[in-house]
């Protein structure tokens, strides 16, 4: 990347690279000494604001893990629902019968139009019209219908780019050799475009754990976002130390998922194995918001 | 059959939606790009910004900076971004919010615009005497947007259906109208499709648009 748009820098660039460097430390600097004035001012920076995080082990298992514990619950759950109906749905939409290609993918289509928030909505005022369902697992039941029908729709076009990124000859050797058309997808299909989607649909776990802060804030579901509200008011309205913790560890978790998925698809691409096919982080992304017919050839984007 | 929607300012509901969808739009686009181009910029120390700031702002769910520039900025700290009244304190700070969210894959897109322009550009551009910032401006972000379209109208997307969230401060959007209409209404399949319609209807257009403006203007090489 370097080398394309400047070359390699000759005296005066060197000098006008000093210059800038220093010309935007000091715009970093000026922003970083106003905020931390706006804080101090604010009395934010206390120590009796940020050391219940430190010296309290309390803030911990009262507020914090419970919550990060409800948030990876309902991202397993999600995810471990999603996948098979998303490959359902995926596969349905490759069908060569139109009466099952056009359902499928009209739903597909439908779910992955509307926003999350509102299917989450939708369900969680659902499930107050059944009986069996307590009131304290209705948020989390609610959370993880929505993120199901969001995410599955997602993964089903995940599975059906996966499938199609496979070489033709795959298929055609499979039934040459007298496969039925079912027997083609289960063992010659589907095993090969698991190992190019596995990137994908990690990175869809990301997606998925951003998610599931809608329902704390809307939902009341207790998860790690929803505790920064009682944990702040405990401990004496910090709020700005309160979510930056909350905050921290959303993206070590989600940082972390990230750079495994980007690992696992720098691996496959290596591996001689695999049929040469990956379905990378950014595709997802791409296929994620809603795109229409086609497939986009560049880019990462979208994806809440 | 929709005698439930008298008493509701649907049509008003929804253009917030779309005004927030705006606003969020043409700012992150213009600071995605602006961190686009620090990224590819020869200054180290600008290209660590914006990769931290992309890599940080990506992994934070959006709920968590909507409510944090309610109760962070806002309550705590008393910025308004010089607004008077709530209603409009909250649509700015959720503006904010989605800005500086989107605009982290604003520069995502646009910087794998950069990447699909030939090396030969850049450096033809560079042997005639142009300098990083000409580079740039003239021979390859103007290529680049054209290739990134597609990208961008599904940011564009996810963009609209994230407006929602913004009901989480209590702006008066779409999804606030349709939480406050199911507590109060029986017909609840009724009100969820019409609201789904609502977003397809925002969604759908956009997507099918700018899928044929990307395949119009994409640079055929």
């Amino acid at each position: 990347m370097t080398s394309i748009l400047y070359d390699a820098p000759g005296p005066r660039a060197k000098r006008r690279n000093v210059l800038l460097t220093v010309v935007s430390l000091a715009a970093f600097a000026a922003v970083l000494w106003w905020v931390y004035l706006t804080l101090d001012e604010r009395n934010q920076l206390d120590w009796d604001k940020w050391s219940p995080f430190f010296t309290d082990s309390r803030a911990w298992t009262t507020y914090i893990l419970p919550g990060l514990e409800n948030t990876l619950i309902a991202a397993s759950l999600a995810m471990v629902i999603a996948l098979p109906l998303g490959a359902l749905f995926g596969i349905s939409r490759l069908s060569d019968h139109l009466w099952v290609r056009l359902p499928s993918g009209v739903v597909v289509e439908f779910f992955r139009a509307i926003p999350v928030l509102i299917l989450m909505l939708f369900a969680n005022e659902l499930y107050t019209q059944f009986e069996g369902i307590s009131s304290d697992n209705r948020p989390l039941y609610a959370v993880v219908t929505g993120l199901v029908l969001y995410n599955a729709s997602v993964l089903a076009e995940v599975v059906r780019a996966g499938i199609l990124s496979l070489p033709k000859g795959q298929g055609e050797a499979a039934l040459a050799i007298g496969m039925r058309k079912g027997q083609v997808m289960r063992s010659v299909l589907l095993p090969q475009s698991v190992t190019a989607m596995l990137p994908a649909i990690v990175s869809q776990l990301v997606v998925i754990v951003k998610d599931t802060a809608l329902g704390g804030a809307l939902l009341n579901f207790s998860e790690l976002l929803a505790s920064v509200r009682p944990m702040s008011s405990f401990y004496g309205a910090n709020t700005i130390a309160s979510f930056t913790i909350v905050a921290l560890i959303f993206v070590a978790l989600n940082f972390a998922l990230t750079t495994f998925a980007s690992w696992l698809e720098r691996r496959l691409r290596r591996s001689k194995k695999s049929t040469g096919a990956v379905l990378g982080a950014d595709n997802v992304d791409d296929i994620n918001a809603g795109e229409v017919g086609g497939t986009t050839a560049t880019g990462a984007g979208g994806g809440i | 059959m929709f005698d439930f929607l008298e008493g509701y300012d649907l049509l008003g509901a929804f253009w917030v939606t779309v005004q927030l969808t705006v606003y969020s739009a043409i700012g992150s686009l213009i600071w995605g790009t602006l961190l686009a181009a620090m990224r590819v910029s020869p200054v180290p120390l600008m290209r660590g910004f914006g990769t931290a700031y992309v890599n940080v702002v990506r992994n934070i769910p959006l709920t968590v900076i909507i409510i944090f520039t309610s109760l962070g900025l806002y309550q705590t700290l008393s910025i308004t971004l010089g607004a008077e009244d709530i209603t409009t304190i909250n649509f700015r700070l959720a503006v904010l919010g989605l800005i500086a969210y989107t605009s982290a894959f604003v520069c995502e897109a646009v910087r794998s615009g950069i990447n699909t322009v030939p090396v030969g550009q850049a450096e033809a551009a560079r042997a005639i005497g142009l300098s990083f910032t000409q580079v740039l401006g003239l021979i390859v972000l103007p290529q680049a947007f054209r290739s990134v379209v597609g990208p961008l109208a599904n940011v564009l997307i996810a963009l609209t259906k994230n407006t929602t969230v913004a009901a989480a401060i209590g702006v008066a959007e779409a999804a606030y109208l349709m939480k406050e209409m199911i507590e109060n209404e029986a017909e609840l399949l009724l009100i969820s499709a019409v609201f789904a319609f609502g977003f397809v209807c925002l969604t759908l257009p956009t997507g099918l648009i700018l899928g044929w403006v990307s395949k119009k203007v994409a640079v055929k090489r």
